[in-house]
């Protein structure tokens, strides 16, 4: 059953380190955009990390769900087949491994059943996919994220998660460093996506991407918890004033 | 098939002279084989690589006739055989290539094709031992003369006294053959030696590529392969030699490789190692004409219980000579990799310019790898760098794979096959893909 994604009372900590985030609670049902803004180092990325199974933080309780099943108890491999997918905020460098041919075998492998396109059909679609990204076609052929830039790593995920067709995609700061005409098209890409039933949670600290996205739901993250919950208008509160008003007392 | 000659264990005059005989070689053949002897005899075995004290020489059988004769249609080898072929994908390989495809079964050419397509061409392809028969002036003038003599090293000399099989190619002036050369070498005896002896001549402006590959089933006992390969490019001609070697794990592969590089000319060496228990393999180019470049791609995987020691000889001895070395080696377990290098700039070599890069992949606190790079430059006016990196496969790089949907597994063979990518991307398609097949193989369980 669809029910997206559910986190419930997550309090995370780094491994041999301190708590980052202290209960958190959120909610993405299928089809919607939403998204999570907070100052810097307010546990945002640790919130996504954790999610996709980065073995550098510790659950410490909570839980969270994908259409009702367990995540955290699932390696990386398997929540990212159970349909999950983090657009990485550092650029993770794999030199040598062509990202067409990481693609294709990602894609092979999550596929279930019948009906799989042909790599030819995959390759054709992939380039049409990075031509509507304006992503040059000759970083296909590259190592990942070798001799990118930073607006180039960032369309790299954003095409990832247009072939590979998650439920759910995690896109952590992916409008940081991106110029006008880029963040457009990355902006289009997550409309595209969540069209089809798929959703998408975008952390950010602008406000910038949510000129052309709308959320349906504003989270303020802050010290590791959800502050407050709104719609699009708390994101442009945050813009006229930033986040002092959540200000501990 | 004389009965006595299936197998001979134990080296001494009496069985080299029999070994020529057997062969129906001439008198300059034998000379070179007794001289060879006294020169290995004379020599102690190295001591400042890796330890050779599990190879007893005098329990190897220096020459083994094998079963069958030399054939021109795959149908015609001994079903075991044809077999292992169908398993390393070799008439796949064929279907694909459609180029010279010559197999050494233990020691001689038994498989061998497309040789009247570049006899066309007036290029010679044949076993050394017919090229004896067939173009001894040719071959007197480049077998163990300048290149590879005798003295070069033990093992050099064990081989000239021995020497069986191998691969003689020579392209005239001018000519370039257009799909690659392959042969195939293959232990099939326990407790063997193999001393197959290669010599490529590509004159003037003339091109070539040679691919072997090497294997050998798992035996009991060790066996030792000490072949050769002399190679001698010509002004402006370009040769690349690229060698899959995986031999079992129980194998002394301790080869001597050496091409000498006129003007303008290029010489690719690409070694891929997988195998062996021991190897000991430094391709060494000499750079003898103005502008003469040589590349040395290697790429190295030490398992348990292997050492991998490799490296390039260079010796820049003209003007503007370049030579582009990079070394790629991945140590799992106990396996240890070694780059042992020499770089020599002659006095007068002016305007040269070596690189070599060597990087190290160790896949748990078990496996070692060194690098010991010899430099001797006489010339002020060179260019010699060197550049070497030890690591470990970072935990982002997996966590970033298995986000992707990789297993552990998966994403720390795909982190390894994009390290090696550098060399490999210069392997033919099909040896590429046989090669990244066994390196997934290797990776099960490799990661914590």
């Amino acid at each position: 059953m669809q029910k997206g994604l559910s986190v419930v009372g997550l309090r995370v900590s780094v491994k041999n380190g301190k708590r980052i985030l202290d209960g958190v609670t959120l909610e993405l049902p299928p089809g919607e955009v939403r998204v999570v803004m907070g100052p810097n180092g307010s546990g945002k990325s640790t919130l996504a990390l954790t999610l996709a199974g980065s073995p550098d933080f510790v659950v410490e309780s909570g839980e969270a769900t994908l259409d009702g099943e367990d995540l955290l108890g699932l390696p990386p491999d398997a929540r990212a087949k159970k349909g999950l997918f983090l657009a990485f905020q550092k650029q993770i460098e794999i030199p040598g491994v062509p990202l067409k041919d990481m693609l294709w075998e990602a894609f092979r492998a999550r596929w279930e059943g019948e009906g799989r396109p042909s790599i030819v059909d995959f390759r054709k679609n992939l380039t049409a996919v990075a031509q509507s990204l304006s992503f040059h076609p000759s970083f296909l052929e590259r190592g990942i994220n070798e001799g990118f830039s930073g607006g180039e790593g960032k369309k790299s995920e954003v095409l990832q998660m247009l072939m590979l067709k998650p439920k759910v995609a995690i896109l952590d700061e992916i409008d940081s460093g991106l110029d006008v005409d880029s963040l457009r098209v990355v902006a289009a890409a997550v409309n595209g996506f969540s069209k089809d039933c798929r959703s998408a949670l975008i952390i950010t600290h602008h406000y910038d991407i949510l000129n052309y996205v709308t959320p349906t739901v504003v989270y303020v993250m802050k010290e590791g918890k959800i502050v407050d919950k709104g719609g699009p208008d708390l994101a442009k509160v945050i813009e006229q004033e930033g986040y002092s008003r959540w200000e501990a007392s | 098939m004389s009965k006595i000659f299936q197998e001979v264990r134990g080296l001494n005059e009496g069985v080299v002279r029999q070994l020529s005989n057997e062969k129906g070689e001439p008198e300059w053949m034998l000379k070179k084989r007794l001289y060879s002897l006294s020169v290995f005899e004379s020599k102690p075995l190295p001591t400042w690589g890796p330890d050779l004290s599990g190879l007893d020489l005098n329990d190897l059988a220096y020459y083994v006739k094998p079963p069958a004769q030399t054939t021109h249609d795959i149908n015609g080898l001994p079903e075991n055989l044809r077999k292992t072929f169908d398993a390393l994908g070799i008439p796949e390989a064929e279907r694909d290539f459609l180029a010279g495809n010559g197999a050494m079964y233990q020691s001689e050419v038994i498989y061998e094709r497309m040789k009247d397509q570049l006899m066309k061409q007036g290029v010679l392809f044949m076993s050394t031992d017919e090229a004896v028969k067939e173009h001894p002036e040719l071959l007197q003038k480049y077998f163990m003369t300048r290149c590879v003599p005798p003295t070069y090293h033990k093992f050099a000399a064990l081989n000239g006294a021995v020497w069986s099989g191998g691969t003689f190619l020579y392209v005239p002036r001018g000519v370039k053959v257009q799909m690659p050369v392959q042969v195939f070498f293959l232990f099939d005896h326990p407790s063997m030696g193999q001393f197959e002896h290669t010599v490529i001549v590509a004159e003037e402006g003339a091109s070539v590529e040679y691919i072997e590959g090497c294997s050998a089933p798992e035996y009991l006992k060790g066996g030792l392969h000490a072949g050769v390969m002399e190679i001698f490019v010509g002004k402006g001609a370009r040769v690349r030699v690229t060698t899959i070697q995986n031999w079992s794990k129980n194998v002394y592969n301790l080869v001597t490789k050496r091409a000498i590089v006129e003007e303008e000319g290029k010489m690719e060496w690409v070694e891929a190692s997988l195998g062996s228990k021991v190897t000991m393999l430094y391709p060494a180019s000499v750079l003898s004409g103005r502008g003469a470049r040589a590349e040395h791609l290697y790429v190295s995987l030490a398992s348990e219980g292997q050492v991998l020691d490799t490296g390039a000889k260079i010796t820049h001895a003209a003007p503007n000579t370049s030579a582009y070395v990079v070394s790629k080696s991945i140590c799992k377990g106990n396996g240890r990799a070694t780059y042992r290098g020499l770089v020599r700039v002659n006095p007068g070599a002016k305007g040269s310019v070596s690189s070599v890069k060597c990087d190290s992949l160790l896949l748990d606190s078990a496996s070692s790898t060194a690098t010991f790079p010899a430099e001797e430059v006489y010339d002020e006016d060179s260019d010699v760098s060197h550049e070497a990196s030890a690591g470990k496969i970072a935990e982002e790089q997996l966590f970033y794979l298995m986000s992707r949907g990789f297993s552990r597994e998966e994403a720390a063979a795909l982190v390894v096959r994009g390290f090696m990518e550098p060399v490999t991307k210069k392997i033919p398609l099909e040896y590429a893909v046989e090669f990244n097949r066994i390196v997934d193989l290797e990776m099960k369980g490799a990661v914590g």
